[in-house]
């Protein structure tokens, strides 16, 4: 049973391991570092969903290849993404960079939940005020006091006759 | 005229919900019409990169040099590629009726290449290949097919992701070479 379980495990670590290795020879550790967090941030175009780093299509390949070619020749981490960006437009960056072209993308989701809490806080409001009711207008607090009398006046009237039921009874 | 006022506003209060519903079907079913597969060139409007590419047939090569001077369409195909083959007819097509297309060959076996062409037959002006795909990074191309309207002085005018036997590519196609062009060919 344990075997099972550590073959299991083995099982998972090697898919966990699956992703693209390849293997470049850097100057420096800096320069290595660059590379990884280029490839992770940059989108691979073939599947959209997936950084170069982790995509085995062709095109993540030969960027991937690419950068390693640039970080050799000397270009630092903006000029690379510069690079791209000219050839595949923003869209190849994780992180698109904020402009009137991206403002909605990057705005929107702020406005909508403004919105959102401007309707909540109505909403709320509204309740609150069902709960107490707001003052009565002179028209009204009219209307209730003839209604009081008039409630008053028939309670008088039956417990009048309840005492006549009574009176007759003793 | 108070009340009718405040009639139209609860009215409005209650269907909120409603519109709010609405706009988000609209803006979602426009979402899932949309292609995420076409990136936007930003190569549109700029000269066309710099290159040279050996020739297919092994007789020379080919540079952004030799687009220029008339309106040119290239091409990227290769013989691994499915929907090249599907667009092949209109890719012929329009070299029937006068334009002038160059193909670039993407990272494909010379072999291969030359086979598909004398199986489906060639269209094309001059075949150069980009076997590397280094070229092809330059161009920003992602995919096959891919094909690009460069104009005369050797600026990308348009471009095509996908087959140009898709009818909206063809007529997107047809709407830039036109634009450039004035109507005539």
């Amino acid at each position: 049973m344990r075997i099972l379980f550590a073959a299991v495990f083995l099982l998972f670590q090697l898919s966990a391991s699956a992703a693209p290795m390849d293997t470049y020879k850097f100057e420096s550790d800096e320069q290595e570092k660059t590379f990884q967090k280029l490839s992770e941030e940059l989108r691979c175009l073939v599947c959209q969903n997936q950084s170069i780093a982790e995509s085995n299509a062709d095109l993540a390949n030969d960027l991937r290849a690419e950068i390693h070619k640039l970080l050799l020749a000397g270009k630092n981490e903006a000029e690379i993404k510069a690079f791209m960006v000219d050839r595949y437009g923003d869209y190849v960056l994780y992180d698109p960079p904020f402009k009137p072209l991206t403002w909605l993308l990057w705005i929107g989701p702020v406005v909508i939940f403004l919105i959102g809490l401007f309707y909540a806080r109505g909403f709320i409001a509204r309740q609150n005020s069902s709960a107490s009711p707001a003052e009565l207008s002179d028209e009204e607090s009219e209307r209730l006091r003839e209604l009081q009398s008039e409630l008053n006046v028939s309670e008088r009237e039956t417990s009048g006759e309840k005492n006549m039921k009574r009176g007759k009874r003793s | 005229m108070t009340e009718k006022k405040q009639t139209d506003k609860s009215i409005l209060r209650r269907f909120m919900p409603l519109i709010i519903f609405a706009l988000l079907v609209v803006m979602l079913g426009v979402g899932l019409t949309l292609n995420p597969r076409l990136v936007p060139s930003p190569l549109i409007g700029k000269p066309a990169p710099v290159f040279e590419l050996p020739l297919l047939n092994g007789e020379g090569v080919f540079s952004n040099e030799d687009l220029k001077g008339q309106l040119t369409l290239v091409n990227v195909w290769a013989s691994w590629c499915y929907a090249c083959r599907q667009e092949h007819e209109v890719v012929k097509k329009l070299a029937r009726s006068g334009l002038r297309i160059v193909g670039l060959n993407y990272k494909d076996k010379k072999q291969d290449a030359q086979a598909w062409l004398a199986q489906l037959g060639n269209p094309y002006e001059v075949v150069f290949a980009d076997e590397s795909g280094r070229a092809a990074i330059d161009w920003g191309v992602y995919g096959a097919p891919e094909t690009f309207v460069v104009d005369a002085q050797g600026i990308i005018r348009h471009k095509v992701i996908g087959p140009v036997s898709d009818p909206k590519n063809y007529d997107g196609l047809m709407a830039a070479i036109s634009k450039i062009t004035d109507g005539k060919l």
